[in-house]
């Protein structure tokens, strides 16, 4: 990433899954959205509304389900940063991840990472929903594809299967 | 079913079954790359300017202040244009930019674009142009291109298109009839990943490559070529990954503005819209005023049909003609009609470009001839199911443009199967806020909640249309028992890449398909749009890979002196019918290479005669819905409760695949039923964000209940129909006429809005 010429160079580290990242010379305004995606190489979350009203670029920022083109990135400078990136472990799927597969619940794959940013965050904090509780907590995602039946089910299939557990 | 044979269950990943999508493991781990993730090396930012006036002349363009930004690379406008001025994909009328002397035609016509080090330092200099515009008095109203009173906006006149159709007896009269003016607004595709490409230039300006979320690489290479001034061969196009299409990217946007600055600068280039610039950066879909008039005996049998359509093309062509001839050739529905007197207009105005979306013309007529046919059944007494099972069309009717209907044609089926799906249960006495109209933080009363059941029937054309021969081309490679298919059709979410491989893995007796970069090193497969690619690029795969096993199994027979005519493919092995051979498809392609590219045509088309005749259209497809709503009728809120449908596929090559064209479709045309329309005042979009562009959530999300009728479509190399625009039609009227029949509201116009109901 260029540095650029005439607006300014911020200094700062973000905690990303895990791993701490050095952002420089960078303009004090970038979104935590464009900081992940253009300067430390993590495009998992997506732009599609820059308002907060879609959810494509949800991550988690110590432990809340956030719109990550809502927040100024040198704001969260000492938090710990989750994106859709840091989920799974050692590279295998989820079982979020692998029951969006399972059930049709991806097309052209745009809502993707922040649905499933947002579901396991869903199963987190109700790790038992019913199906009003899924459409309300998922609500904030627009997903232009699927009409989302094939993400209910996906999700219906995962706190089944944790629940059996 | 009672039988005593045993059927194998189809091979996994074969045709028929739930095959895995081979970009889904990237899509859910966030890997896949959109053409809005392109990066390169020292790769710059484009942004582009865009006119704040329906109708100006610019006077001057002064770039002097934004060259003294620190880190613009670029400024160009249309004097750095070396190649056509103009492009368009019908009729080459949009300028790259507007020039100085010249007019922009509507609010955010292109009249400039930078190249700086950074978003932000893009949005500094756009913002340090200064444009001087004379304001002219824009062309509104679409009704003044046909009365002659508006003045001309564009050298090509103000008329994109004028048709009319005039079938059997135009005088004759019924004993029942009925009309209405029906009015659809302007909706948007309203894809998630926006319009994004990166463009890297070739040393010394002779080429350019470009990376780019498109829906039809080849048809973008000759219009950016042109106007780049360079040979098609020196423009290279490879698709970005496409965040869903809906139509919203057959035409022209970034494309000639992203080639240009990465060859000015001589630098890797990339622009992204935001989502406000998205709405001024793409065409949609049409609004259009439409008259339309039934005649029918006393029992609803139709006996003529008139209409008059008028459409609002905004500035530009883009596909209007062809959206108005889909229009008007629908006009009659899935029903059996022989008089017919229809007139069509396609205008262009001030407003926004409009142009293709999912059903584009087909949904706008749809919604016309749809609420007709609740006001016919309601004018003769009988039921709104009966009424369009009584005029249901066949294979081998004729339609009102002459063409004989030879597609599979289950209209009464879908109409059938569709009222045999149970209907939901009545509301609970203590629902949960969140079925109730509205939703949660709403005040929807259980009380003033009215049910309303609707039902709408559509017919849909399949492919282009009007003597275009819109082919698909792919290639098919056996390497040492590798087989790679390439083609360069546009994956834009509906999963094509899954059917190709399907396809091979069924053709050919293998497992494992890799597939090579879609880009324009093959041959043309036409537009991911028209429900067409699993038609024309699955029967061009088809094609590839039957060569290519014909030639593997001749050389295996001569290799073992069997007769190839007796050699087959079962399952993933080469047999010998009747005989004792058999091998592994990949042990006996082992050593070999195989090379094959098909094209696939379908049958040719006519244009239309001046009074509407001729075998405009391929194929069809059709689809029957029935919604049910809860309406509070003191809010004018709707909640659609659930959504049956039965429709016509020919044959389901993916049945998870085909339930999310079916459940995404659905979500569309209940946005266009109840919530979705861009607000257009004095030329201006006044909603240009998901703030105010209203788009269904998951709450408003319908239960769906789907049955797909199958039967064999014998035209389709694969059997099947392409699924991906009925689902999105006939939704729409049927929510709109369940809306109605809860509140006995007139309702001629969707979106239907709050006011509609309870004002």
């Amino acid at each position: 990433m260029s540095t650029p010429s005439g607006i300014g160079s911020e200094n700062y580290s973000l905690t990303v899954n895990g791993r701490t990242h050095d952002v420089k010379d960078s303009w004090i305004g970038e979104s935590l959205l464009y900081v992940l995606r253009e300067r430390l190489g993590l495009p998992g979350a997506k732009g599609a509304c820059e308002q907060g009203e879609c959810g494509s670029c949800t991550v988690i920022v110590d432990g809340s389900a956030v719109c990550s083109c809502l927040v100024l990135a040198a704001s969260v400078v000492d938090t710990s940063i989750v994106t859709v990136e840091g989920l799974g472990e050692g590279g295998q799927l989820s079982d979020v991840q692998q029951a969006f597969l399972d059930c049709g619940g991806v097309q052209c794959g745009f809502c993707t990472p922040g649905f499933i940013v947002a579901v396991h965050h869903l199963l987190e904090s109700v790790p038992d929903p019913d199906d009003h509780q899924i459409r309300e907590a998922l609500s904030g995602n627009i997903c232009r594809c699927t009409g989302y039946g094939r993400i209910l089910e996906a999700v219906q299939q995962v706190a089944v299967a944790r629940r059996s557990k | 079913m009672n039988t005593t044979s045993t059927i194998a269950p189809p091979r996994p990943g074969t045709l028929g079954t739930d095959a895995s999508r081979p970009d889904g493991v990237a899509k859910v781990q966030g890997g896949f790359a959109f053409s809005s993730d392109m990066w390169a090396e020292n790769m710059l930012w484009g942004a582009t300017l865009r006119s704040p006036h329906p109708y100006a002349r610019i006077v001057s363009i002064d770039t002097t202040a934004a060259w003294k930004i620190a880190g613009v690379e670029a400024i160009i406008t249309a004097e750095d244009v070396p190649g056509q001025a103009t492009y368009g994909l019908i009729m080459q009328d949009q300028p790259v930019f507007a020039r100085v002397g010249d007019t922009v035609r509507y609010t955010g016509e292109p009249v400039a674009a930078v190249a700086a080090d950074h978003p932000e330092t893009c949005k500094r200099a756009l913002a340090a142009i200064r444009v001087e515009y004379e304001v002219l008095q824009p062309v509104l109203d679409p009704e003044h291109c046909i009365d002659g009173t508006a003045p001309r906006i564009h050298p090509e006149g103000n008329v994109l298109r004028h048709q009319r159709i005039i079938s059997g007896d135009a005088d004759i009269t019924g004993d029942v009839v009925v009309e209405g003016v029906y009015e659809v607004g302007m909706q948007d595709q309203a894809f998630l990943g926006l319009e994004a490409a990166l463009a890297l230039p070739d040393p010394g300006g002779t080429g350019v490559e470009l990376y780019i979320a498109t829906q039809w690489l080849h048809e973008d290479r000759k219009q950016i070529a042109a106007c780049l001034g360079l040979p098609e061969e020196k423009v290279r196009l490879v698709l970005g990954g496409v965040g869903g299409a809906f139509g919203a990217r057959e035409d022209i946007s970034l494309q000639v503005h992203t080639c240009l600055l990465a060859l000015r600068t001589s630098r890797p280039v990339r622009i992204a819209y935001g989502r406000e610039e998205s709405f001024y950066g793409h065409v949609h879909r049409h609004p259009a005023k439409i008259w339309m008039r039934h005649h029918a005996d006393r029992t609803g049998r139709l006996v003529k049909v008139e209409s008059r359509m008028v459409f609002d093309g905004g500035a530009y062509c883009s596909t209007s003609p062809a959206v108005l001839i889909n229009a008007i050739t629908h006009t009659q529905g899935p029903y059996k009609c022989d008089n017919a007197v229809v007139e069509g207009w396609a205008l262009r105005t001030n407003n926004p470009p409009c142009g293709a979306m999912r059903g584009f013309g087909v949904v706008q007529a749809c919604f016309a001839h749809e609420s007709q046919m609740d006001k016919l059944a309601s004018a003769c007494g009988v039921d709104p199911v009966q009424v369009r099972l009584l005029n249901a069309m066949q294979t081998g009717d004729r339609l009102i443009t002459g063409q004989i209907v030879d597609s599979v044609a289950p209209v009464a089926e879908c109409i059938r199967e569709t009222a045999a799906i149970p209907l939901p249960p009545d509301m609970e006495s203590d629902p949960n806020v969140l079925d109730l109209p509205g939703g949660s933080g709403r005040t929807a009363d259980r009380h003033h909640i009215k049910r309303g059941i609707g039902w709408g029937v559509s017919i849909k054309n399949l492919m282009y249309s009007e003597g275009f021969d819109d082919y698909s081309t792919a290639r098919c490679r056996i390497d040492d028992g590798v087989v790679t298919l390439k083609f360069a059709t546009a994956e834009v979410g509906q999963g094509f890449v899954m059917l190709a491989q399907q396809i091979a893995r069924t053709v050919l007796g293998v497992d494992e398909v890799l597939l090579d970069t879609i880009d324009t090193q093959v041959g043309s497969a036409g537009s991911s749009s028209a429900s067409r690619q699993t038609w024309m690029s699955g029967g061009a795969v088809d094609a590839a890979c039957r060569a290519v096993r014909d030639e593997l199994l001749g050389i295996v027979a001569s290799e073992n002196g069997l007769d190839p005519a007796r050699l087959t493919i079962d399952g993933t092995d080469i047999v010998e019918v009747g005989g004792s051979f058999r091998r592994a498809v990949v042990e006996a392609a082992r050593g070999k290479r195989l090379d094959e590219t098909r094209e696939y045509h379908h049958q040719p088309t006519e244009d239309l005669d001046e009074n509407g005749q001729g075998n405009c259209h391929v194929a069809f497809a059709f689809v029957a819905h029935r919604a049910v709503v809860d309406v509070d009728t003191e809010l004018g809120l709707v909640k659609v409760v659930q959504v049956a449908t039965a429709q016509d596929v020919g044959r389901v090559l993916n049945p998870k695949s085909c339930v999310g064209q079916v459940e995404g479709g659905i979500a569309q045309g209940l946005g266009l039923a109840v919530m979705e329309e861009i607000i257009v005042k004095d030329g201006r979009v006044r909603n240009p964000s998901f703030t105010d562009y209203l788009l269904p959530t998951f709450l408003d999300a319908p239960q769906v209940d789907v049955v797909f009728v199958e039967e064999f479509e014998p035209k389709s190399p694969l059997g099947a129909k392409g699924v991906g625009e009925p689902p999105c039609i006939s939704v729409t009227p049927a929510i709109a006429n369940a809306i109605r029949q809860a509140t006995g509201r007139d309702l001629p116009r969707v979106p239907v809005r709050p006011s509609d109901i309870c004002l």
